[in-house]
């Protein structure tokens, strides 16, 4: 290949491009919607890491951010609404030495899937699991979600809600979540740096990406376009690194804290099935690993 | 490929359905299982829960049924061979991945010990009626492979058989066992290892950049792999191509659906088993399966000592239906009596198969307990007359 050619490669592939299926492009998503952005800052801290790539699995649930796996080129696996965390947990308990995220809307793991995200927090289950929350269920036209501040309009709320929304970090950590971070995507370079820490971590890490859904949670509560959307989180964010969960709650176009809200460890489900088994089995007990 | 010895408890014991069936799916290689506690089936998981830490294999209790019957499906594509459990209520709640399983052809095996319905109705006492739930229960069109055991010993040989299907047609296989079945103990002889037949699963032979997750062989089966080798697929339940990226038409929706479908329709005459009685010289067949055809082949007998002419067609698997077996009798029989625990769920089979050439009466029950043998010896007099 010439100097010049080469150049032009270099300037015409994109740095993500090797973890792409460029052959699915372009994607689903809409002008504006942060969930792209959220997905380059993950794919750029999955390429610096030293992970396996191979050995690394991918789950999606159902929705918007549910396309994120079809879009990656790792083993990927698009699940139904709701239950990418069960699925995950079988592809993990099963082949230990995967890497396994999950990487999901606001609505499929804390509305469908809100019963196993909690459990699999109360387990410890070695995930790591994204949740891009944008408000609202974009992906069928803007419905309320468990996430919608109260006040905020949806097609399925047309006088605004009023139910509360869930504070998710304080959810997954009242839960057992041993990692908890929360980052906007006007915030890329600490998502990603984020995303690279959390990669490092075991147990169930936890990462909430406040993302702009301009087309439909904007547009119905006259937020603007991407840019204002952007400028909103970039003004109205505050961070604060260590913040009690129990306190950062987001309100319609109130403040949001961002930062890394818990980094601790205890054993994961594994490890504790290991050592239980190992005690009252002794040499009887036979783990998966053993035979792999 | 022979049975791997530590998962396989030889030796003649003294079990129970459901005990068998923990037997069976750890003899073919079962290394995960996830469930939910319901009855009549929680025996099951309580012995997979005490076995499995023993031979390499892992059991989680999951939050529900939903959950449990999609971590098998993630199971699977770790490389493994996984199961899970259930009864009615939990049967209800495993539709949803029973047709995700189906969607993106997951080798796996769902049991149900069934109990009398519809909703929470008679958890400790028997029924039948799941089975046409067995075949359309999850939305969308697909076809099923379903085993129906009438005594431990088959709840053994019929879950070993349900995980070599679910291996060689790449589909869910159900065991639709019955509280009774699953809670009588008999006899069950456990063959040595090296006696008992399992499917391996059909990896590919080709590389990473040639497979493609979706493409099928000449039997519409396609060859799979497992996450971490390294082929970086995807595995959808939205309509897909043959690399497995989602298609949103309807050609593709055809040629995948048919393709499903067909797998298993073309495949049918390898997949029935059956087992008959005196159907050579009867003008009366008895179409049972389950608990109901033990007492079906006593009215059998009893109807004989009234000098009928009546056999029995012993369902062992349910879907597909044995359709071509029930066509060729009712040339030759003048009425069919289908007992079955349920209120009319099986006999609309045989009516269709029989066509009309043969009259089709139902001896009905709504569960709880088995059928009386005069019960079914009424049906088959008023059939005689």
């Amino acid at each position: 290949m010439s100097e010049v050619l080469q150049a032009e490669r270099e300037f015409t592939q994109h740095p993500i491009e090797s973890l792409l299926r460029m052959d699915r492009m372009p994607h689903i998503w809409c002008p504006g919607c942060g969930i792209g952005t959220s997905v380059n800052c993950f794919a750029r801290a999955l390429l610096d890491s030293s992970l396996d790539l191979d050995k690394v699995a991918i789950v999606s649930g159902i929705g918007c951010t549910g396309r994120v796996a079809g879009y990656l080129r790792l083993d990927s696996f698009h699940a139904t609404h709701g239950r990418a965390i069960p699925f995950a947990t079988g592809l993990k308990l099963a082949n230990p030495k995967l890497k396994v995220i999950v990487y999901s809307g606001d609505g499929d793991l804390i509305a469908i899937g809100g019963n196993h995200f909690i459990h699999a927090a109360r387990r410890n289950m070695d995930l790591t699991v994204v949740c891009v929350n944008n408000f609202n269920y974009a992906m069928t036209g803007g419905q309320v979600a468990p996430t919608t501040p109260i006040s905020a309009v949806a097609t399925t709320a047309p006088y605004g809600s009023f139910e509360p929304a869930f504070n998710l970090p304080y959810l997954a950590e009242s839960c057992g979540a041993t990692y908890i971070a929360r980052w906007t995507t006007f915030h890329v370079r600490q998502l990603a740096k984020c995303y690279a820490e959390a990669l490092t971590r075991k147990g169930f890490v936890f990462i909430e990406v406040i993302s702009p859904c301009p087309e439909l949670f904007g547009r119905r509560n006259r937020l603007g376009s991407v840019i204002e959307m952007t400028k909103y989180f970039k003004e109205k964010s505050v961070v604060r690194n260590d913040a009690p969960t129990r306190e950062v709650g987001i309100d319609f176009q109130g403040q949001i804290i961002v930062g890394k809200f818990l980094d601790q460890t205890r054993p994961t489900w594994s490890e504790a099935m290991h050592a239980q088994m190992h005690a009252r089995l002794g040499d009887k007990f036979v783990p998966m690993e053993a035979l792999a | 490929m022979h049975a791997d010895s530590r998962g396989v408890l030889t030796g003649a014991h003294f079990l129970s359905g459901n005990e068998a069936c923990c037997e069976g799916a750890l003899a073919a290689g079962c290394r995960f299982a996830a469930g939910y506690p319901i009855t009549p089936s929680t025996d099951i998981v309580e012995r997979m829960a005490e076995r499995l830490p023993l031979m390499g294999g892992t059991f989680i209790q999951m939050e529900d049924e939903i959950a449990s019957s999609i971590a098998i499906l993630g199971a699977v594509w770790a490389g493994q061979k996984a199961m899970t459990v259930t009864s009615g209520p939990g049967f209800s709640l495993m539709m949803e991945h029973i047709g995700l399983a189906a969607m993106t052809e997951t080798p796996c095996v769902f049991i149900n010990v069934q109990r009398g319905g519809p909703s929470t109705g008679l958890p400790t006492l028997p029924g039948q009626a799941d089975l046409m739930q067995a075949r359309w229960g999850s939305h969308g069109d697909y076809e099923i492979i379903a085993l129906v055991p009438n005594s431990p010993q088959e709840c053994f040989e019929m879950t070993i058989e349900a995980f070599n299907l679910a291996e060689k047609y790449r589909t869910p296989v159900m065991v639709m066992s019955d509280e009774c079945v699953g809670h009588m103990t008999e006899k069950v002889i456990i063959p040595p290892a090296e006696e008992i037949e399992v499917t391996p699963r059909r990896y590919t032979s080709l590389p990473p950049g040639q497979y493609q997750a979706f493409q099928p062989e000449a039997d519409l089966v396609p060859p799979m792999i497992k996450a971490g080798d390294g082929y970086r697929i995807h595995v959808t339940g939205l309509t897909h191509d043959e690399r497995g990226y989602p298609v949103i038409n309807a050609e593709c929706q055809d040629r995948l659906v048919r393709r499903l479908v067909d797998k298993i329709r073309r495949n049918a005459q390898d997949i029935i088993a059956f087992e008959e009685f005196n159907t050579d010289d009867s003008d009366i067949v008895i179409v049972s399966f389950g608990i109901t055809s033990r007492v079906a082949f006593r009215a059998m007998e009893l109807a004989r000592a009234e000098k009928l002419r009546v056999g029995l067609l012993r369902l062992k698997t349910v879907w597909p239906f044995p359709e071509q077996r029930i066509r060729e009798l009712a040339g030759e029989v003048r009425s069919f009596v289908v007992a079955e625990m349920n209120l009319g769920q099986m006999v609309y089979e045989v009516e269709r198969c029989a066509g009309g050439r043969a009259k089709t009466l139902l001896a009905p029950h709504a569960g709880g307990t088995v059928h009386s043998p005069q019960q079914i010896l009424d049906v088959i007099r008023e059939a005689a007359r």
